[in-house]
């Protein structure tokens, strides 16, 4: 398989270098790697989304079935998404029946206009649309600021066309994926991907590994969907950022990150002390564990606090 | 006074100058500042507030819907002269006018946080209006918030079902005694929609939904009220001090644009829930 994916690498290369193609990125493509038969990922960088780096700051996927293609997020330009489908391309010509969209943010949506072909379904969680109405336009103004209007301008809104509410089977020939939307945690829109096949779960930012957990949706939320997720029988985890892991240890250290959290945000509320001290503060004790922590964890107390106020 | 008059000019400001900027992108975007001087404030003269009002937010954004504000009087306790109202202005915004606190004549509140919704790198002005109609502003810069952080509610369910729930929290200061300085809380559960988002289904703006109109009184003498506008982070959060008259019961009352009405009674001495 490694060779076989080399070599079509190759031919992918050598089409594009002879095909007219408008965009003047073409570097082609991501770097994938095969982690289970037929199931691949892309490794995004830990980092913010950046001109430089063009959005390419989170996890994206494909997965493989004997009659068609699911794709599960697109990254955060259109350029990563075209260079996504580019290397799906080079592995396979089956048709990319299914886009999946695991949750809202920019870094996960906003190459889905590379996909947007005929016969290709847009899917997501029931809330997708609703939180694409309520953030899409103000995130494309954000990172057209920071990204620059040549990565921005071209991205579009896509809301799925198929709505998840609960569990929902999709057949990609002799390759069942199970989709489960969940309640608020990460964000008010997380879908999961499962691949009943290889036991290959894709958790969308449901959990980071290495990079900080952040808290865009519920706190207490989340914690109770972690305790859900991790009776789920897979063997490992996509994240949305960092490395594939083992299941269920994989949820360990944002489990621990998530209770400090929230036990320091309760502890400053019990005592008094202001939001402020919170963004101060809280979860100061996980500073060496994460990367990113300085980006994230004082807008993750300030989330915390502003909710567990209301217990 | 701040009504709906007035936020349709700011919104419909605010708008404008988004479309300017998105134009001069480049370039220096325009200070928005005199005209809302013009517009807020009615052109009236600005003083330096350096020794009457001062204003604290982070240097950025974390969250930008969540971004946490004080705003202090500062004349000295011996200056003949009181602070009327406050109105705090965040110029970026699409709505820059986001709250107008007015402070009771007896209640000498001198300190009130909140937390507001920050669009963009903006300026933030507090200005405050003395009972001698002399008005005096304090500024301070904020950057925008980075990441997947947007000015939206996290969870619009559960926004949803605490509305209109009020909660009220004494906190213990050090120095408290009969006439002392006292600080509390209250909070609002109310989604506090901004209007600004479009439904992608019907193509129509979700129409905005928040709280306009906040009332606190110890007995019958008015504490402290607000006029809000949708820069007020969802579940509305305004923590102050003031000095007590005596009165056993503290009331809250809160007004939304649907015209609902939230009404809540304490007695003061309960240290609130």
């Amino acid at each position: 398989m490694k060779h076989r994916l080399a070599f079509s690498l190759m031919l992918a290369v050598l089409a594009i270098s002879g095909a007219a193609i408008s965009s003047r990125a073409q570097t082609a493509n991501v770097a994938v790697n095969e982690v289970a038969p037929g199931l691949f990922v892309h490794i995004g960088e830990i980092a913010l989304m950046t001109r430089q780096n063009e959005g390419a700051i989170a996890n994206v996927g494909f997965v493989v079935g004997e009659s068609a293609v699911a794709v599960i997020d697109t990254g955060g330009s259109v350029r990563e998404g075209r260079q996504l489908l580019a290397t799906i391309r080079a592995v396979t010509n089956k048709p990319i029946r299914y886009v999946i969209n695991t949750h809202a943010h920019p870094d996960h949506i906003f190459g889905n206009a590379a996909f947007s072909e005929k016969g290709t379904v847009f899917v997501g969680h029931k809330n997708l649309p609703q939180a694409l109405s309520r953030r899409g336009e103000f995130y494309i103004d954000a990172f057209r600021q920071i990204m620059g209007a040549e990565l921005i301008d071209e991205v579009r809104l896509v809301p799925p066309k198929l709505l998840v509410a609960g569990r929902f089977k999709i057949d990609l020939g002799g390759r069942t994926l199970t989709l489960r939307s969940w309640p608020t945690a990460h964000s008010d829109s997380d879908l999961t991907v499962f691949d009943e096949t290889t036991r290959t779960l894709f958790s969308g930012d449901l959990v980071f590994l290495t990079h900080i957990p952040v808290m865009d949706g519920s706190i207490r939320g989340w914690m109770g969907v972690m305790s859900e997720l991790s009776a789920l029988p897979a063997l490992r985890v996509v994240p949305g950022h960092g490395p594939v892991g083992k299941w269920p240890a994989a949820l360990d250290d944002e489990r621990r990150y998530l209770e400090t959290l929230a036990g320091d945000a309760r502890a400053l509320i019990d005592r008094g002390a202001p939001i402020t001290a919170a963004a101060e503060s809280a979860a100061a004790s996980e500073r060496d564990r994460w990367q990113l922590f300085g980006d994230y964890n004082a807008r993750n107390a300030t989330a915390a606090f502003s909710q567990i106020e209301w217990e | 006074m701040f009504g709906y008059r007035q936020l349709r000019v700011a919104i419909l400001l605010g708008a404008t100058l988004a479309a300017l900027n998105a134009t001069s992108r480049a370039a220096e975007p325009d200070d928005p500042w005199p005209g809302l001087v013009q517009d807020i404030f009615n052109n009236r003269q600005m003083n330096d507030g350096a020794e009457v009002v001062g204003i604290e937010m982070p240097y950025r954004a974390e969250d930008a819907a969540i971004v946490p504000v004080t705003l202090r009087t500062k004349l000295s306790p011996d200056d003949s002269r009181r602070v009327k109202a406050i109105t705090l202005v965040i110029d970026q915004n699409p709505a820059p006018m986001a709250a107008r606190f007015e402070l009771g004549g007896e209640a000498r509140v001198t300190e009130i946080s909140t937390r507001v919704r920050v669009n963009s790198y903006t300026n933030v002005h507090a200005v405050a209006e003395l009972d001698d109609g002399q008005l005096y502003v304090a500024k301070t810069y904020v950057k925008a918030s980075g990441g997947c952080s947007a000015p939206a509610a996290k969870n619009p369910e559960e926004a949803k079902n605490r509305l209109g729930q009020i909660r009220y929290r004494q906190f213990a200061r050090p120095d408290q005694g009969p006439s002392s300085t006292r600080e509390a809380q209250i909070m609002i559960g109310h989604p506090n929609n901004s209007g600004l988002q479009m439904d992608q289904l019907t193509q129509l703006y979700i129409p905005a939904f928040f709280i306009n109109e906040l009332h606190l009184w110890q007995d019958n003498s008015l504490v402290l009220s607000m006029e809000g506008g949708i820069s007020i982070s969802e579940d509305p959060n305004i923590r102050f001090t003031y000095v007590s008259n005596g009165a056993k019961l503290f009331r809250a009352e809160a007004k939304d644009t649907e015209g609902h009405v939230f009404q809540k009674s304490w007695r003061v001495d309960d240290p609130g829930t």
